[in-house]
């Protein structure tokens, strides 16, 4: 098992993937800061000379930059699609507010005499522009571009939800799949390149005002060569093109089991599952890697391919909690287990639904769902203490979570808290092994994979039997975390590759099998 | 010559400047004199375009300043700022050189002219590769006259020149620009709050008030015979000082006793001497001394000579 590979041996063993994120994401934040410069510097320079514009240039950049980076990258999707050119507009629009505002600046506090003595001497406004107020500026618009650099570097981490690659790849993948190595990989050469290209224009900054004309030159020949590497077109031998999360691209029961069981070679992109099914139902993508109960495949009208080589393991829902907690709440364990039997596969993709697709809020939707199966009382107004749950960022695991506040409070004389929309596994596993929740609801397979990683062999002995992977996790998790899996929710929210239906109906696909020989007769 | 007649400028209500003419002969130096927001620098930018009026007409050497466009026009007059409005990332041979490139002079043009402008303007050589900022202000100043002065134009325009100088080095630097040939020759329009540097320099000085110009006259009809109780008032508290400055022993020859201490002895005054540097040679002398007047003629005066002369001088002139 790689658990005790080191940070250095993950790093050479993938050098090749990290220098190609390296390059990607160098790329992606040159592009986008080109495009800012060329558009942000003149801008700047337009309002720095009719300022009753300034107001609404500047107001509007400012707002553009509160947009939360991901928000604004499912915004692109329907405009751009997924792949470098969102993740470019994005981080170009993210990169304006800087320049334009330091140029702004930079011009409007040149010394007025200087610019009157400019004037007399009788420069015309191009020359006075390009001799005297754009080199007097100069300092002040490159920090801007240098808190631009900066930005950008950081945000392009993001790039890899939609698709346009970056060190986002490993340090999103790390998170999903619990290995810090793989986020560290990504991570520090993400921190490394902020501080170098800080630096370097730092360096810039501090030029004397003659060397400043060259060292612009060279900046903006070195960032186009930069942008340029990006360009590079990334050609694509099949027909259809796969789009799978971080997580499932590094998993054995995930793209890695595709590979090695189904020997499927398609042509694959990253892309986050946030906006991945919209990116198929958009034709973007062809193959996603969803979840079998999520309610975007009824959403968007996609089919399940069947596994027909059995590789995706069963992935039951089950609250896991800490066993400390059970003691200090002697009545949750029963709470907790009353959902048990009530949601099937076919039932959690409907509440899934109501949430995705008809906008339901969770409290909603769980409530409702509790009412009609007669499990929904008022909340007592007991306060005998307060139980944390968790849950990870998906509609899914928002109602469950509230399902179960409203189960605890109903049921219980404790107070339910929900700390929902935790980033990842690894977020959530480390926010209950460190007394930071409670319980959150996990998945058998997940816990199996993810989590324990055992050996081959134990694996062959359990895998794809439903009963045997739950009591391995159970009886591991004891014996490891101290931490209890409570009875099976019911419904199993197992990988699946998914396609449109309309593409499976054309083109006659029904399991991976399928699949596969459709993509080797196409070369 | 420049010749401006009836000039305005409004901004919204406000009369910056407001319905003004006057002339200034070639080679005279005209100063515009009066406190802050009279409308004096208005008057001057709108000489070079700086502001456009919004009403009126200037004409220079003949020809109607909006007849050529503002660059071309501004290349063709020489300008100085209060705060020399050196270009801080230029050296200053760079910055000397601003109106000669744009004019298209070959280097060694440039070159030769900024070494001759050095030294006439008692600059160190090893300035010319500093930054402004590496300069005292005084030597800024002198900067941003020679930038003025390089390419020769026949008018020279002066925004308060010496405004932000402490005195010993105003006092210098007014001393050059009183000696500076290439000036004498120059058509120059300057702007001053400084009364006593209006009387100093100016040929010719135009007070203004509230956009007007109230009186303008050499300092000698100012001082004696004043328009209204504005300008008697507004020179007050330093009259006598401006009247003794600005009457020369020419103007009081009538009035100087006709005794000739022996022809032989050099005359160590001349009738363009002021009465105050008359009084600073007589105050310290024994005996009389020689005056050499414009007729020609020599008179021997002494301190009390002078006092009287001057007295009966005043009464004339105010009479």
């Amino acid at each position: 098992m790689n658990g005790q590979q080191t940070l250095w041996q993950f790093m050479q063993q993938q050098s090749g993937k990290l220098l190609t994120q390296t390059v990607e994401h160098i790329g992606l934040t040159f592009i986008s800061l080109l495009i800012a410069v060329v558009i942000g510097l003149p801008l700047g320079i337009f309002i720095a000379r009719k300022k009753q514009f300034s107001g609404a240039v500047l107001g509007i950049a400012g707002v553009l930059q509160t947009i939360p980076s991901i928000a604004l990258l499912g915004f692109m999707i329907p405009l751009l699609g997924i792949g470098p050119k969102p993740a470019i507009v994005a981080l170009f629009l993210y990169a304006l507010l800087p320049i334009i505002r330091n140029a702004f600046t930079g011009i409007t506090g040149v010394n007025p005499s200087v610019k009157e003595a400019a004037q007399a001497m009788g420069m015309s406004a191009w020359q006075i522009l390009f001799k005297v107020e754009l080199p007097l500026a100069m300092p002040v618009i490159l920090a801007g571009i240098r808190t631009a650099t900066v930005i950008n570097v950081g945000v392009a981490t993001l790039a890899s939800y939609i698709a346009a690659g970056g060190l986002g790849e490993f340090i999103f993948g790390g998170i999903s799949l619990n290995n810090s190595n793989m986020i560290l990989a990504g991570a520090i050469p993400a921190a490394l390149l902020a501080i170098l290209f800080d630096l370097a224009l730092a360096l810039l900054q501090k030029i004397s005002f003659k060397k400043l004309k060259f060292g612009l030159y060279a900046m903006l020949a070195i960032a186009i060569v930069l942008a340029a590497l990006y360009l590079i077109p990334t050609s694509s031998s099949s027909k259809l093109t796969a789009g799978f999360t971080p997580e499932f691209m590094g998993r054995e029961d995930g793209n890695l089991g595709l590979q090695k069981k189904y020997d499927l070679k398609i042509h694959t992109i990253v892309i986050n599952d946030a906006v991945m099914y919209k990116a198929a139902f958009e034709k973007e993508i062809d193959v996603i890697s969803g979840y079998s109960t999520d309610g975007r495949l009824k959403a968007y009208n996609l089919v399940v391919l069947e596994d027909d080589k059995k590789i995706f393991p069963p992935y039951y829902a089950a609250p896991i909690v800490r066993q400390d907690a059970l003691q200090k709440f002697p009545d949750l364990e029963k709470a907790l287990n009353m959902l048990s039997g009530h949601i099937n596969d076919s039932v959690m993709t409907d509440l899934n639904y109501r949430t995705d697709y008809l906008h339901q809020t969770p409290e909603r939707v769980a409530k409702d769902f509790l009412v009609a199966q007669h499990l929904y009382k008022p909340a007592t107004a007991g306060k005998s203490g307060t139980v944390r749950i968790g849950s990870k960022v998906f509609g899914e695991q928002y109602i469950l979570a509230n399902m179960y506040s409203m189960l605890i409070e109903g049921y219980t004389p404790y107070h339910a808290a929900t700390k929902t929309g935790l980033g990842g596994t690894k977020i959530c596993f480390d926010a209950l092994t460190n007394n930071q929740i409670d319980f959150y609801p996990e998945y058998t397979g997940t816990g199996l994979l993810v989590l324990l990683q055992p050996n081959p062999a134990v694996l062959q002995h359990i895998e794809a039997d439903k009963d045997k992977t739950y009591q391995y996790v159970q009886q591991q998790f004891i014996k490891r975390y101290k931490i209890q899996w409570l009875k099976p929710i019911g419904f199993n929210n197992a990988y699946a590759l998914m396609m449109r239906k309309q593409q499976t109906d054309k083109l006659g696909i029904k399991t991976i099998s399928d699949l596969k020989r459709f993509l080797d007769s196409e070369q | 010559m420049i010749k401006v007649e009836h000039l305005s400028k409004h901004y919204g209500q406000a009369k910056a400047v407001n319905d003004i003419s006057f002339e200034v002969v070639d080679g005279d130096n005209l100063v515009l004199l009066g406190t802050s927001g009279c409308g004096k620098t208005t008057t001057l930018k709108m000489l070079n375009r700086l502001i456009e009026p919004t009403s009126g007409q200037i004409w220079i050497n003949g020809q109607d300043i909006t007849s050529q466009s503002p660059e071309l026009l501004r290349r063709g007059i020489g300008y100085v700022l209060q705060n020399t409005g050196l270009f801080p990332h230029y050296t200053i041979v760079e910055n000397i050189a601003v109106v000669p490139s744009l004019l298209k002079w070959d280097k060694q043009r440039i070159k030769n002219r900024t070494q001759e402008l050095i030294q006439k303007l008692h600059l160190p050589d090893d300035v010319l590769q500093k930054y402004p900022h590496e300069l005292s202000g005084g030597q800024q100043q002198r900067i941003g006259l020679a930038r003025a002065l390089i390419a020769d134009a026949p008018v020279l325009l002066m925004d308060e020149p010496f405004g932000a100088l402490d005195n010993i080095t105003r006092a210098k630097i007014q001393d050059d620009f009183k000696t500076l040939d290439e000036l004498q020759r120059k058509t120059i329009v300057m702007v001053t709050h400084d009364v006593q540097e209006a009387f100093e320099l100016g040929d010719q000085i135009a007070i203004m008030d509230q956009g007007r110009i109230v009186q303008q006259g050499t300092p000698a009809e100012l001082l004696f015979k004043p328009a209204s109780r504005f300008v008697s008032d507004f020179l007050q508290s330093q009259r006598l000082q401006l009247e003794l400055r600005s009457v020369n022993l020419n103007a009081i020859a009538s009035a100087l006793p006709d005794n000739i201490v022996g022809a032989q002895e050099a005359a160590s005054l001349n009738g363009a001497s002021s009465i105050w540097q008359a009084m600073e040679v007589l105050k310290d002398a024994r005996h009389p001394v020689n005056v050499k007047l414009a007729d020609g003629t020599l008179k021997a005066i002494n301190f009390t000579d002078l006092m009287l002369a001057y007295e009966s001088y005043q009464n004339q002139a105010k009479a």
